[in-house]
């Protein structure tokens, strides 16, 4: 059960509740379990037993219930992002289902250089000839990494293939595959994304800039895909009013 | 323009903001006319709701007047009087198709609650970023984006006050009771007699409820049971043994249907309430699960138990055993504004109902904090706080 943690966790419990939290929890525990001692019914055992975890909270600053939820107060930062380790070379596969035509979502991932209002990662795709293409990603603090790709599959409607050209700063293929969902839910499409960053610091560094979360920005991507494709547009809030200044 | 801003638990502040501007095709901008503050915006303000950044507009249940387009609007014309679904939805995806649209795919621009809940839901106006960020309508003006499928054109023999309310009160207590699957001779027992709660209860009458009992413990509240909410019995929950009470009521069968129109901040005396109290405030549990707890015990073998009020998280110690034994169906959800407004607004024009009996107090933007206030303690006899912007 979830929620019995019996404080017997050796293997990872870092800190995720902040410093306020943990001085309530330590009182809070405390007067669960005089509470618990004093009424004798059905809900004594179990208050006491969630005193003994707020005071384990409040001594070790560990909740397990937020590693559950992916939520940590002790760090002001949105609940989601748990990097990818770094290891060798990204391999990402990730799936959509996307209502409107086979031809249509073939048409739009074909034309290469419709990829960047998609995926948010890419600066632009420059198509040089029926095979060849120019791409340049974003990285943090200004910087692009880029390379030439060639498609070396293409099966209209169902699959497109591509693999960066030799020699290429940042080594990678990808690949798309359509196809349509049991009783007109819609198309499947499936995306296949690998990275291999060269060998050395250079390229540690390159492999970060180049795709902190690549599981993430091809989901993303296919949200933001499927957006186009079905309503037209890419949904968003920004640029919207706040009464952040 | 003005604009009541969240800038942190039980903090509420009204900014200067710049107007809001048409950002997608599909877009309207919208003056707000009425506003006003839900159950739902509680738990924003008690922040039990995480992603809600300081700064954030809120507000969700509005109607107002079209003052701007985007270029793919079709149905709406500047000058309309609109009165707005607080959840969006795109009209396109599958889930739309299906009109569950509270589900929607592509109207929540955050993935963030995929992490959470395995599967991202639709945005909510003014809900927190997990549920899109989009600003919310306690504002002077409001951009609606898919303005097309979520905001419908009022009936112009209808009020402003008669029609806010088929933005999220009505259709929520609505939805609930369709969930209870109603069939002649059944008994409702609704949990909440707020505004969700006594629209649940009116819409049980109109989907053929045989009678319906409420549960709460403000007098005014159970006054209102009875005579809006048309409820035939009423049960001071920290006075009577509601269980007991309601075999009584239903010649020991229990009620056919359970609606709990209360949510994650159910309030309950004794080691029970405070064993939960403590839980949630220190985010080991993150609702307050005593009116589900009560509702599966109460409800008749084989019957249903509809949930409309809001859970976010985890809760803790709800009889799965019983649920199971007793064959009971479980049906909750975010309402489906979209799929249910046109027959809403068609029901208060017929005169079937006069939504408007909600409204306990109205007040200026400027006043937003006092109103929170008393909505929160339900100071005043307040139901419902009306901004008029
Ligand atoms: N599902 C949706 O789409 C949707 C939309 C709107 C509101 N809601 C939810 O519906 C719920 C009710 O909203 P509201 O605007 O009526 O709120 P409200 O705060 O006006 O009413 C809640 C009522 O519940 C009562 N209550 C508290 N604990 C109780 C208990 N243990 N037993 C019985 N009654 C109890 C309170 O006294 C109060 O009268 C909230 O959780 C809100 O978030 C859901
Ligand atoms: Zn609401
Ligand atoms: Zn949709």
């Amino acid at each position: 059960m979830i929620n019995e943690f019996n404080g017997t966790s050796s293997n990872s419990s870092p800190v995720n509740v902040g410093p306020d939290e943990r001085t309530i929890s330590l009182v809070a525990g405390v007067v669960l379990i005089l509470l618990g001692l004093a009424k004798r019914n059905l809900w004594s055992l179990p208050a006491i037993a969630l005193g003994t975890k707020m005071l384990y909270r409040g001594a070790t600053g560990h909740s397990p219930i937020y590693s559950l939820l992916k939520l940590n107060t002790a760090v002001s930062t949105h609940p989601e992002a748990v990097s990818v380790p770094h290891q060798q070379g990204v391999h990402v596969v990730k799936a959509i289902t996307i209502q409107r035509s086979i031809e249509d979502l073939y048409q739009y991932w074909r034309n290469l250089e419709n990829l960047p209002h998609i995926m948010g990662h890419l600066e632009s795709v420059k198509v040089i000839d029926v095979q060849r293409s120019h791409w340049v990603a974003k990285a943090p603090a200004g910087l692009s990494v880029e390379w030439d790709a060639e498609i070396v599959n293409d099966i209209p409607n169902e699959v497109i293939a591509w693999r960066s050209v030799e020699n290429a700063q940042i080594a990678n293929a990808g690949s798309v595959r359509f196809k349509p969902a049991p009783n007109n839910r819609g198309v499947e499409v499936k995306v296949t994304l690998e990275y291999v960053p060269p060998a050395g610091n250079i390229g540690v560094a390159i492999a970060k800039l180049f795709g902190e979360e690549p599981a993430q920005q091809t989901a993303d991507g296919l949200r933001r895909f499927k957006q186009v494709m079905e309503v037209g547009e890419v949904t968003t809030i920004e640029g919207q009013s706040s009464g952040r200044k | 323009m003005r604009a009541v801003t969240w800038q942190g638990p039980n903090k509420v502040t009204v900014e200067n903001v710049p107007d809001p501007t048409l950002l997608n095709q599909h877009d309207a901008i919208i003056k707000v006319r009425l506003t006003s503050i839900c159950g739902s915006d509680l738990h924003l303000y008690d922040g039990f709701v995480p992603s809600m950044l300081p700064g954030d507009i809120i507000g969700h249940e509005f109607m107002g007047e079209v003052v701007a387009i985007g270029k793919s609007v079709r149905k709406l014309k500047i000058g309309d009087r609109v009165v707005v679904s607080s959840i969006i939805g795109c009209g396109k995806c599958w889930f739309c198709e299906q009109a569950l649209w509270s589900l929607c795919d592509n109207s929540n621009p955050n993935n963030g609650l995929e992490a959470m809940y395995g599967y991202t839901t639709s945005g909510i106006f003014g809900y927190s970023h997990l549920f899109g960020g989009y600003a919310g309508s306690h504002a002077e003006y409001i951009r609606v984006p898919f303005a097309d499928q979520v905001a419908f054109v009022v009936p112009e023999n209808l009020s402003d006050e008669q029609t806010l309310f088929v933005s999220d009160a009505f259709p929520t207590g609505y939805q609930a009771a369709l969930f209870c699957d109603i069939h002649p001779g059944d008994t409702v027992a609704v949990w909440g007699a707020g505004a969700v709660g006594l629209f649940a209860m009116r819409s049980a009458y109109m989907l053929g409820a045989e009678k319906v009992i409420a549960i709460d413990r403000f007098p005014e509240r159970l006054e209102h049971a009875r005579v809006n909410g048309h409820a035939v019995a009423t049960l001071d929950y920290t006075e009577t043994d509601v269980i007991d009470a309601l075999k009584e009521l239903t010649g020991g069968r229990g009620p056919d249907s359970c609606i709990d129109a209360v949510g994650m901040e159910a309030h309950a005396g004794g080691l029970p309430g405070m064993y939960d109290k403590v839980k949630q405030s220190m985010r080991v549990e993150t609702d307050r699960p005593h009116v589900l707890r009560q509702a599966i015990q109460a409800c008749r073998k084989g019957g249903t138990f509809s949930i409309i009020g809001v859970y976010a998280g985890l809760v803790d110690k709800l009889n799965m055993g019983a649920a199971f034994n007793k064959g009971l169906t479980f049906r909750m959800g975010q309402m489906h504004g979209p799929s249910l407004i046109p027959d809403l607004l068609g029901r208060v024009e017929r005169g079937e109902i006069d939504p408007s009996f909600a409204i306990t107090h109205r007040m200026s933007l400027e006043q937003a904090s006092e109103g929170y206030e008393t909505f929160k303690h339900k100071n005043e006899q307040c139901l419902r706080v009306v901004f008029q912007p």
